[in-house]
C-alpha cells in the first residue's frame, strides 16, 4: 500500500511528537478551562507565519516558529487586555481577537501571493496542514520544542498541578502565580506552533482539546490523565498522518482531528466510570433497585399491619399500593429469593409473601432510612 | 444605468460586504450580549458540512436546500454542544472546541475526496471569493442582478424583520431570561431562532467571506458598538454602521494594496474595535484614565478644604493652614501642592494669603468642607 519511506517516517515522527506534546499541555488547558485559548493562539499564529516568511523570504522553520509564537502571544495579550480593561466578556474578546488576527494573516498571505509567484508554495499548508510538506529540519525543530516542553512540565509538575487545581492556595504558599501561568501558556503556544504544519491553524484547537477530554473520562488522577492524553494524541496524530500520506490529496489536519474526535467520542461513551453508557447503566440499576425496594416495603407494611411475617399479599393490593404494575419487580424479588408466591384461598388471584431473607432485607432497608422497627 | 451599476465590481463588491456585515451584526449583537459569541464561531465553521452534504446529495450549485441543510447543521452544532455541556463530562468551552472542529474536519475531508465534483475548494472555504461576487448573476425582470446581492439582501431583510418584530422579546430574553420565561415568552425558542438565523446568514455569506472571516463580521462590530453605548438600539445601529464602514474602507484598502478583500474588511472591523476600546466616550481607556484623574483631583481638593476647615479659627491655624504644612502633614509633593491649590482657587474654594503661603477658605470652600464632614447636614 504505502512504502515506509523516508518522508513517511518524518511525518509519523512529527505527528507523534505533536500528539504527545499537545495531549500533555492540552490536559492542563482543559482543566484550567482555557480550552479555547488554544483555538485563539492557533488562528493568531497565521500572521506570524506570514511575517516570518516575509522577513526571511524562505520557508525556514525557525523564523516561522518565532513569528507564530510572537503573534500568538500578541493575540493572547490583546484578549487579556480586552477582558480585563473593557466590558467585553471572555467569549467576545477571544472570538474577536482570533478572527481579527486570522484576517490579518490572510491579508498577509494574499500579499505574499501577489508579490511572488512561486516562493509562497507551502504557506497554504498552514491552513489545513500538509504532511507532504514536512522536511527533516521541521521534524528536528518539533523534536527540540516538544522535548523542552515536556521537560518543563516534568520539572515543574508539582507547581503546575497546584496552579491547575487551586491557584489561590498556590499563591498563598508563595509560588509565583503569574510567571507560572505565563510559562504554562507559553509552552502551550509552543505545542500549538509546532503543530501548525501538520494540523493547520483552523483545526488546531481540537488536537489540544480532544485527547485531553478523552483522557479525562478514564481517570481522576492528573498523572494518568496526562499520560493517556499523550497516548491518545500520538495515536490520533500517527493515524491521521498515515491516512493522509496514503495519497489522494487528503489534507492531514482534518484526518488527525477526525481521529482525535473519534477517540474522544468513544471515551465519552465507553469509559468505565464517567462514560455515558456506564453511568446510564448504573442509573438504570439504581432505579430498578429502588422500585424493587418499594414493592418489598409495601409487602413488609402489609405483613406488619396483619402481625404476620408471612402474610400473603394479594397482587391487586400490591398494584394499588405501588401505583402501577409491580409484576416485573415481584419477579425479580422472587428470583432474588426475597419473596415467593403462594396460594391463599383458591380462586382469589395470586398472592405473594416475604421470605425470611425478604423480611430481613426490608428491616435493613428501613433501618438505613432511619426508621426503627 | 441600473444594470451598469449592478455589474460594476467596485459597486457590487463593497455592497456585498456591507450586506454581510449588516446581516451578521444584527444577529451578532444578541450573541455578544448573551455571552455566546463563540457559538457564532462554531456555527460559521460547521455550516460547511451542511453545504457539502447538500451539494453531494443534490449536485446542484444553487439549491434552496443549502439554506435548510446549513440551518440544520448549525442547529445540530448548538444542540450537540449543549448536550455535551449538560452531560457534565466536559465544560462548555471544551464542548464547543470538540464539536465544531469535528464537523468542519468531516466537511474538508469530503471536499478533498470529491474534489473533482465539488466547486468549492478548501482555500475558498477560508478566504471566500467576494472579489468574484459580481460575476454570478440572475435575471430579475430583465435586469442582470448579482446572485450574492439577491440572497444576502433577502437574509439581511429577514434578520432585520426578526430583530424588528421581536425587539422587545429579544431584549428581555437577552438581559433577563428568567423574567422572560416567567412572563410566558420562551427564551429558549427565541435563542434557537436566533442561532438558526445565524446559520442561514453564515451559509449565505459563506461564498463571499468564508468561515473564519465571517466570525469577525458577527462578533467584532457588535463588540465595538457595545463599548460605545449602553442602549440596545444604539448598539445595533452602531454595529451596523461599523460593519458598513469596514466594508467600504476594507474594499478600498484591499484594492490599493492588492490583497484579500474579505480579509481587509475583517481587519477594518478590528481597527474599529481597537478605536472603541481606546477612545470610547465612557468605557474607553482614555476616557477612563481622564475620569480617574478628575476624581483624584476632586478628592485632593476635598482633602484640602477639610484640612483647612479643621484648623481654621484655632490657634494652630497659622502653622497648619499654610502651603508648607501641605507638604509636611499631608505628604504632598510640590507638583501636587501647586496643582491642588490651583484647582482650589479655580473653583473658588480657597484664597492665598499675601505672601502666597497662608491658605484661607472661601465661603464656598467652607460649605464644601462641612458637606464632606457632616454630609447629613445638607445646607
Amino acid at each position: 500500500m504505502f512504502e515506509f519511506d523516508f518522508t513517511l517516517r518524518n511525518v509519523m515522527l512529527g505527528a507523534a511528537l505533536l500528539g504527545v506534546s499537545s495531549g500533555v499541555l492540552g490536559s492542563f488547558a482543559l482543566l484550567r478551562q482555557q480550552s479555547l485559548l488554544g483555538d485563539a493562539l492557533a488562528h493568531a499564529a497565521l500572521p506570524g507565519v506570514c511575517l516570518g516568511f516575509l522577513l526571511t523570504g524562505s520557508r525556514e522553520p525557525l523564523p516561522i516558529f518565532v513569528g507564530a509564537l510572537l503573534s500568538g502571544a500578541l493575540a493572547a495579550g490583546f484578549t487579556m487586555l480586552l477582558t480585563s480593561r473593557s466590558r467585553l466578556k471572555t467569549d467576545a474578546a477571544l472570538g474577536a481577537s482570533l478572527s481579527i488576527f486570522f484576517a490579518f494573516g490572510l491579508v498577509l498571505l494574499t500579499f505574499i501571493q501577489s508579490r511572488s509567484g512561486s516562493g509562497q508554495a507551502g504557506l497554504e499548508a498552514f491552513l489545513f496542514g500538509q504532511a507532504a510538506a514536512i522536511v527533516p529540519s521541521d521534524v528536528r525543530l518539533m523534536a527540540v520544542v516538544a522535548v523542552a516542553a515536556l521537560l518543563t512540565v516534568a520539572l515543574l509538575w508539582k507547581e503546575f498541578k497546584l496552579l491547575t487545581f487551586d491557584p489561590q492556595f498556590a499563591a498563598s504558599l508563595g509560588f509565583p502565580r503569574l510567571p507560572l501561568e505565563l510559562l504554562l501558556t507559553s509552552i502551550l503556544a509552543f505545542a500549538i506552533v509546532i503543530g501548525l504544519q501538520l494540523v493547520g491553524v483552523v483545526l488546531m484547537a481540537a488536537i489540544i482539546i480532544a485527547p485531553a477530554a478523552a483522557a479525562r473520562q478514564w481517570s481522576d488522577s492528573l498523572g494518568q490523565m496526562v499520560g493517556l492524553a499523550a497516548l491518545f494524541g500520538a495515536l490520533a496524530g500517527v493515524s491521521g498522518a498515515l491516512l493522509s500520506a496514503s495519497g489522494r490529496g487528503l489534507a492531514t489536519g482534518p484526518l488527525i482531528i477526525i481521529a482525535a474526535s473519534l477517540i474522544a467520542l468513544a471515551s465519552l461513551l465507553f469509559a468505565p466510570e464517567r462514560g455515558l453508557i456506564a453511568s446510564a447503566y448504573r442509573a438504570r440499576g439504581a432505579r430498578r433497585e429502588l422500585e424493587q425496594q418499594r414493592v418489598l416495603l409495601d409487602m413488609y407494611g402489609l405483613a406488619q399491619q396483619h402481625s404476620d411475617p408471612s402474610y400473603p399479599s394479594e397482587s391487586g393490593m400490591l398494584r394499588a399500593l405501588y401505583g402501577g404494575s409491580p409484576e416485573a419487580q415481584l419477579r425479580r424479588l422472587e428470583a432474588a429469593g426475597l419473596a415467593e408466591h403462594t396460594t391463599h384461598v383458591p380462586g382469589e388471584g395470586t398472592h405473594y409473601r416475604l421470605t425470611e431473607a425478604g423480611w430481613a432485607r426490608a428491616e435493613a432497608a428501613l433501618n438505613s432510612l432511619g426508621h426503627h422497627a | 444605468m441600473l444594470e451598469a451599476l449592478l455589474t460594476n465590481p467596485s459597486v457590487v463588491v463593497p455592497l456585498v460586504g456591507a450586506l454581510v456585515g449588516v446581516a451578521s451584526s444584527l444577529v451578532g449583537t444578541f450573541l455578544v450580549l448573551r455571552g455566546s459569541s463563540l457559538l457564532a464561531d462554531a456555527i460559521s465553521h460547521s455550516v460547511l458540512l451542511g453545504i457539502v452534504l447538500v451539494y453531494l446529495v443534490t449536485g446542484d450549485q444553487y439549491s434552496p436546500f443549502f439554506i435548510a441543510g446549513a440551518a440544520a447543521v448549525g442547529l445540530l452544532t448548538v444542540f450537540l454542544t449543549e448536550l455535551l455541556t449538560r452531560s457534565g463530562r466536559v465544560k462548555a468551552d471544551a464542548a464547543i472546541g470538540l464539536v465544531y472542529p469535528f464537523l468542519f474536519a468531516i466537511a474538508v475531508v469530503l471536499i478533498n475526496v470529491f474534489a473533482r465534483n465539488v466547486h468549492i475548494d478548501t482555500d475558498a472555504v477560508l478566504l471566500g471569493e467576494i472579489g468574484f461576487s459580481w460575476l454570478d448573476t440572475v435575471s430579475v425582470g430583465g435586469v442582470e442582478v448579482p446572485n450574492a446581492l439577491m440572497t444576502l439582501g433577502a437574509v439581511t431583510l429577514l434578520n432585520a424583520l426578526f430583530v424588528g418584530l421581536f425587539y422587545k422579546e429579544l431584549k428581555l430574553a437577552t438581559f433577563d431570561p428568567g423574567l422572560a420565561a416567567a412572563l410566558g415568552f420562551s427564551p429558549v425558542l427565541l435563542y434557537y431562532l436566533l442561532l438558526g438565523l445565524t446559520s442561514v446568514t453564515a451559509v449565505t455569506a459563506f461564498d463571499a467571506v468564508g468561515a473564519v472571516l465571517l466570525v469577525a463580521f458577527i462578533i467584532v462590530p457588535p463588540s465595538a458598538a457595545y463599548l460605545l453605548t449602553d442602549t440596545l438600539w444604539k448598539t445595533l445601529a452602531l454595529g451596523v454602521g461599523i460593519a458598513v464602514a469596514s466594508s467600504l474602507l476594507g474594499y478600498l484598502a484591499a484594492i490599493w494594496l492588492n490583497v484579500s478583500i474579505g480579509g481587509t474588511m475583517a481587519v477594518c472591523t478590528g481597527v474599529f474595535l481597537v478605536a472603541a476600546f481606546l477612545f470610547g466616550p465612557r468605557y474607553g481607556l482614555v476616557a477612563q484614565r481622564a475620569q480617574r484623574r478628575r476624581q483624584q483631583g476632586e478628592n485632593a481638593a476635598r482633602t484640602l478644604v477639610v484640612h483647612l476647615y479643621n484648623h481654621e479659627s484655632k490657634e494652630e491655624a497659622g502653622r497648619e493652614n499654610s502651603v508648607s504644612a501641605l507638604r509636611q502633614h499631608l505628604r504632598w509633593d510640590d507638583a501636587k501642592v501647586s496643582q491642588v491649590t490651583a484647582v482650589g482657587r479655580e473653583q473658588g474654594l480657597i484664597t492665598l494669603g499675601p505672601k502666597r503661603e497662608r491658605l484661607f477658605l472661601t465661603d464656598a470652600g467652607r460649605r464644601l468642607a462641612r458637606e464632606v464632614w457632616e454630609p447629613w447636614r445638607r445646607e
